[in-house]
Parts: structure tokens; C-alpha cells; sequence
């Protein structure tokens, strides 16, 4: 009885043509933004309102939020978020190391939330905002937590390092007077090969001191 | 990753018409043609960027409305929707409040990040962390294979494994969140593919690779987890949850113990004790749950009840430490609660 979804895909198939769709972010209450503009394999959206829509496997064209300004790119449904910001939007700040959610260094903000990019997919961002460690700093001044990690060489290698940051201003941004073991505990799935933990955890506590 | 589509369902009728497989009978049986759930997407990608499955439609009920609700009421207890976040559950003031254990395990799950964006039911619906199992190069019974590499005397890296029903397949069941939902006896509700709607309890939802080896836990083609129920602890209840792990930061369990118990003066009217990373689903230690009845909870007794868990241990090669861990985790949660 549940057969039926190769042949539902299928009839969805239209020939280039530009189609619009929405996607509904994911636990929000507001309609998503997702676009579809053009592309040889676009698709098309189921018609029925209170069936659900399909996408897909070709290329879709999206809006996402990113950083306050919203940019317009083409993604397919196996692209991930990491793969969107660094490879379509050339925000390559995030780092992607692991690429199975067990490291952290690919840590973005959505909604003010930190989680994996390199699994999540781009379609599942929806309308909600995607924050990346390059929109940490405000009008060109450096944010507390990445000045303190200069101060107090928190950094070796670099690879973690956006990731970390990332884990530390989402703490403070939550928690005026972190204790250390706030601060170890925000970073608990930050991984870092270099063993810069100490300096992390002092460069932490210090721009907390900082942003009284 | 192969491609695949995306099927935005937007409710779970939508959802179980579109789906016509699980993860499980993919890896089993692969037939490229699979349409599957997917909720935080934590394990699906996982596997899909391994190459373990390749589906060709993805049916994302991660947006389904309803299914993200938690509530709790003294007279039916706590009802987490499939999509609560193991983050809301952490932070759920009533969790704290009544079920204690619970928040302890969820709070030592996997990371910060991981938390936020993880379901509790993709939480109990994700395979097991086996190397050998998420290796596309090893074909294992789980996969349709002919041995269980983990056990081989000779080659076997089973560190991690199993110790407790270990006769076939030796891997451990991955959720820590459930060895706690198993200590308060929590149900799953789910709807099948026709519909209907059942309710399981959670000791029953699991199932052995000596039952069957290619799944981990009952859910059929179309089978869609709704809510996670768990009964109001009675009073005068007290529950504890202690997980080991090798590293400091996060990691996944080595041993993990949940008890709950009804106390009575100090001593002890009904127990439960689950223990994590010991088997391949988690499992009841119902011989040291009877030692305890109406016996006061002290060290001797605490012993006894860790000696009574593991009598039937038969560690593997390189896992022979767990025995002593878990004689001391189960000590340990036992005289948290004392
Ligand atoms: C590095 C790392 C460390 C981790 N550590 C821990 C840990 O210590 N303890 C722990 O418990 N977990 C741990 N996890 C697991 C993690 O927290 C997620 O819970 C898990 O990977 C899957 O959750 P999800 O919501 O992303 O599920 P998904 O990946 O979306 O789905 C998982 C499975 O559930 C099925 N599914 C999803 N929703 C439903 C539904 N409503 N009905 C029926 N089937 C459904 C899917 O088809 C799939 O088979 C860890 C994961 C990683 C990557
Ligand atoms: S690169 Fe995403 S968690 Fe490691
Ligand atoms: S600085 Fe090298 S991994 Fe952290």
C-alpha cells in the first residue's frame, strides 16, 4: 500500500520550467522560504494542500537567512549546510572535519541554537537563521570571545577553532557568570587535536570578565 | 552520498503513505528503492554518507506538527512527542522535578550540538554504534553477512561490546537515553502502517539479534513512532543514573546504570535497574532488582545486587574490564538513592 512514492516523485518532474514551493522551517509556525527558480532537473510540488510536497534529487533553488542578509543559492537535498555556506556562499570560516556531527568544528548558530553543519541538510534550515563564525564579529570589531582566543592563544592548528568559538559565545551570550565548568561543559563536543582546552577554557572566562 | 528526493510530510498520515521501508530492512535487504523516515537526521545521514544505505526518497517528519509537544500530568504521567529535542528534555523543568534519572542520561547524551538537533524517537530508532556494523567493508550478519567480526577470538575488536547476551551478534543497543526510559518503565506509541495506533512497552519495543538479527527494535515499514510515555513515578520514588565513558568531554557509554525505586522509610519497596552498554538493547537486571526488595540500600547490599547483574556476564576477549565497571556503576547509582 506504501509503494506508491517512486511514482509520486516521478509525476513530479517538469522540464525546467521555474517553479515556487514553499517549506515550512523546521519547528516553526511561519512559512519557509524555500524558492524554486530554475535549474534542467527542477521539480515540481505535489498540488494537493494537505498532502505534503516533494523536492528533488535535482537541484533546487533556495533563500536562506545567513548572517542577516538573505542569499538566494541552488542546492540539491543531499547538500548539507557545511557544503551550502562554504561551497555556494564561499563562507568557508566553518570548518568541516569529521563530517559525522562527532566533532563540532562545523558548529553554526541556527536560531540562535548551535548545531552540526556538516549534518544537517541545507532544505532542513527553512526560514529560520543561520548564524556562522563569521557573523560573530560586528561592524569590523573582533567579539569578545575571538579577542580573548588571540590574548590567550587558544588557537594551534585552527581547524577547531571556529567551532569552539562558536560553543563559547552561544554560552556567554546564555550565561553572564560561567563557572569553568560552564564553560567545559558548552564545549564538551568541541574536539581539539592540538589540546588547546586550557586556553580555550581561560580566553572564555576572561571575555566573560570583559563583556560585564 | 547517492541522491536521493525529499518528501516535506506535513502529517503522519502524509508520512506513513509515503514511506515503504526502514533503515533496518535497507541495510538488510538494500533495494535502492527505499523511502524512509527522518527526523533530526543525525543516524540517517550517518549511514547514508557511509554508503550503508542508499534511499531513494528521504521522508522528513521532522516539521509534522503535534508530534514536538511534552507534557506532564500527575495522573498520566509524561508524554514526550516523537520530535522533542533530547536538548527540551534536558532542560524540561518537570523532568527535573519527577524524573530525575531521565534528565541525567539526557544530559550525558551525545553533544551540546547533537542534542539540540537529535529526536527521542530517532534517539530510540538509531542502529547500533558497532564499528564493524557502520563499516561498509564489513559485511556483518546485520547487514546480511555471515559472521559477527566483533566476536572473532583472533581479530575481534569487541572492547566496546557486549557482555550480556552476547550468543550471536555482540553489538550494544546506541541509546543511553533509553537505559533510564527502561528504569521507569516508559511506553512507545506508534502508529502503524494502516493507521492504527499501539502502544508498547519500552522493554518490548527492543528486540535481541538472538529474536532477529537484522532489526534492533520492532518498527515495520510505515511504523511511526508519535509519543514516548512515561508514568508518574509514585511517591516516595528516588532514581539515579550514572554513565562511563573514556573521555572526559563527550562520549559514547562504556556502562551506564538508571535504577528507580519506591523507598519506604529507608527501606526499599520496588526497584527497577536498567543497565546500558551491557547488551545489544538495554536491559532489566531483574535478579538484583528482587535481592533488593524490602532490604535497606547500603554498601553490602549494593554489592550484592552488582554480583546478582553480572553472574551471567561472559565478557569477549578485549571487554573483560565492563564486569568490575558495571559491578561498581550499579553500586554507585545504587547509594545515590540510599
Ligand atoms: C557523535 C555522536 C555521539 C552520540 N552520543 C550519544 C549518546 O551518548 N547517547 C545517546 O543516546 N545517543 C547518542 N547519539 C545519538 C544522537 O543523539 C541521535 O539521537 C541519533 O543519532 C538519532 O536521532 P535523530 O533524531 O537525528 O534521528 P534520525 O537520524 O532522523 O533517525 C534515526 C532513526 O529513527 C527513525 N525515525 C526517526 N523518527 C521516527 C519516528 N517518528 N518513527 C519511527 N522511526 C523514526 C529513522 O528512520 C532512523 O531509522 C550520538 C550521536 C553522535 C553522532
Ligand atoms: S565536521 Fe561537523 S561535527 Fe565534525
Ligand atoms: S587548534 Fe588544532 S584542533 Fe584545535
Amino acid at each position: 500500500m506504501k509503494k506508491n512514492s517512486k511514482k509520486s516523485h516521478a509525476e513530479g518532474h517538469s522540464k525546467g520550467l521555474s517553479r515556487r514551493g514553499f517549506l515550512r522551517g523546521a519547528g516553526l509556525t511561519t512559512a519557509g522560504t524555500v524558492v524554486f527558480t530554475t535549474g534542467v532537473q527542477a521539480f515540481e510540488a505535489h498540488t494537493q494542500p494537505a498532502k505534503g510536497t516533494s523536492f528533488g534529487p535535482g537541484s533546487i533553488g533556495i533563500e536562506m537567512k545567513v548572517n542577516g542578509r538573505m542569499q538566494s543559492l541552488t542546492v540539491e537535498p543531499r547538500t548539507t549546510l557545511a557544503t551550502a555556506l562554504r561551497d555556494h556562499l564561499s563562507l568557508t570560516g566553518t570548518k568541516v572535519v569529521c563530517d559525522r556531527g562527532s566533532c563540532s568544528a562545523c558548529t553554526v548558530f541556527i536560531d540562535g541554537k548551535p548545531v552540526n553543519a556538516c549534518i544537517t541538510m541545507a532544505l532542513d534550515v527553512g526560514d529560520r537563521e543561520v548564524i556562522t563564525i563569521e557573523g560573530i564579529a560586528r561592524n569590523g570589531e573582533l567579539h569578545p570571545v575571538q579577542e580573548a582566543f588571540i590574548e590567550h592563544d587558544a588557537s594551534q592548528c585552527g581547524y577547531c577553532t571556529p567551532g569552539m568559538v562558536m560553543s563559547c559565545v552561544h554560552l556567554l551570550e546564555n550565561e553572564e557568570n560561567p563557572s569553568l565548568e560552564d564553560v567545559k561543559a558548552a564545549t564538551r563536543g568541541n574536539l581539539c587535536r592540538c589540546g588547546t582546552y586550557p586556553h580555550v577554557f581561560k580566553a572564555t572566562l576572561s571575555a566573560a570578565e570583559k563583556m560585564k | 552520498m547517492n541522491k536521493f528526493s525529499w518528501y516535506e510530510a506535513k502529517s503522519v498520515e502524509d508520512a506513513i503513505e509515503q514511506a515503504n521501508s526502514t533503515v533496518s530492512e535497507e541495510i538488510y535487504t538494500p533495494t535502492g528503492k527505499a523511502s524512509i523516515y527522518k527526523s533530526g537526521g543525525i543516524d540517517v545521514w550517518d549511514m547514508v554518507k557511509e554508503g550503508l544505505i542508499a534511499p531513494q526518497m528521504i521522508v522528513n517528519v521532522r516539521n509534522i506538527k503535534g508530534l514536538d509537544k511534552m507534557s506532564f500530568d500527575p495522573d498520566s504521567g509524561l508524554s514526550i512527542g516523537a520530535n522533542v529535542t533530547l536538548t527540551e528534555i534536558e532542560q524540561s523543568p518537570e523532568v527535573s522535578e519527577h524524573y530525575t534519572a531521565l534528565q541525567q542520561a539526557v544530559a550525558h547524551a551525545a553533544t551540546p550540538q547533537l542534542r539540540n538537533m537529535s529526536t527521542l524517537a530517532g534517539n530510540l530508532a538509531q542502529r547500533t554504534r558497532c564499528w564493524y556494523f557502520r563499516s561498509a567493508d564489513h559485511p556483518c550478519m546485520r547487514k546480511g553477512g555471515d559472521r559477527c567480526y566483533a566476536r572473532s577470538q583472533q581479530t575481534g575488536q569487541n572492547e566496546n561490546h557486549a557482555i550480556l547476551d552476547n550468543g550471536s551478534c555482540v553489538s550494544l543497543h546506541a541509546s543511553s537515553v533509553a537505559t533510564a526510559l527502561l528504569a521507569y518503565e516508559a511506553s512507545i506509541v506508534y502508529l502503524d502502517a494502516k493507521g492504527e495506533s499501539h502502544e508498547v512497552p519500552i522493554e518490548d519495543f527492543f528486540v535481541s539479534p538472538s529474536q532477529d538479527i537484522w532489526r534492533e527494535n520492532i518498527l515495520s515499514p510505515g511504523d511511526l513512532i508519535t509519543e514516548i510515555k512515561v508514568p508518574t513515578p509514585s511517591s516516595g520514588t528516588r532514581s539515579h543514573y550514572v554513565k562511563q565513558v573514556a573521555r572526559e568531554s563527550y562520549d559514547w557509554s562504556l556502562a551506564d546504570v538508571a535504577v528507580v525505586a519506591k523507598m519506604n522509610g529507608n527501606k526499599c519497596e520496588k526497584i527497577t535497574i536498567a543497565l546500558g552498554a551491557a547488551a545489544p538493547t538495554p536491559v532489566r537486571a531483574y535478579r538484583a532488582e528482587e535481592a533488593l526488595i524490602n532490604q535497606v540500600i547500603n554498601k553490602e547490599s549494593a554489592k550484592l545486587a552488582g554480583e546478582t547483574a553480572m553472574a551471567s556476564a561472559r565478557p569477549l576477549t578485549m571487554n573483560g574490564y565492563k564486569v568490575p565497571l558495571f559491578l561498581t556503576t550499579i553500586s554507585q547509582a545504587l547509594l545515590e538513592i540510599a
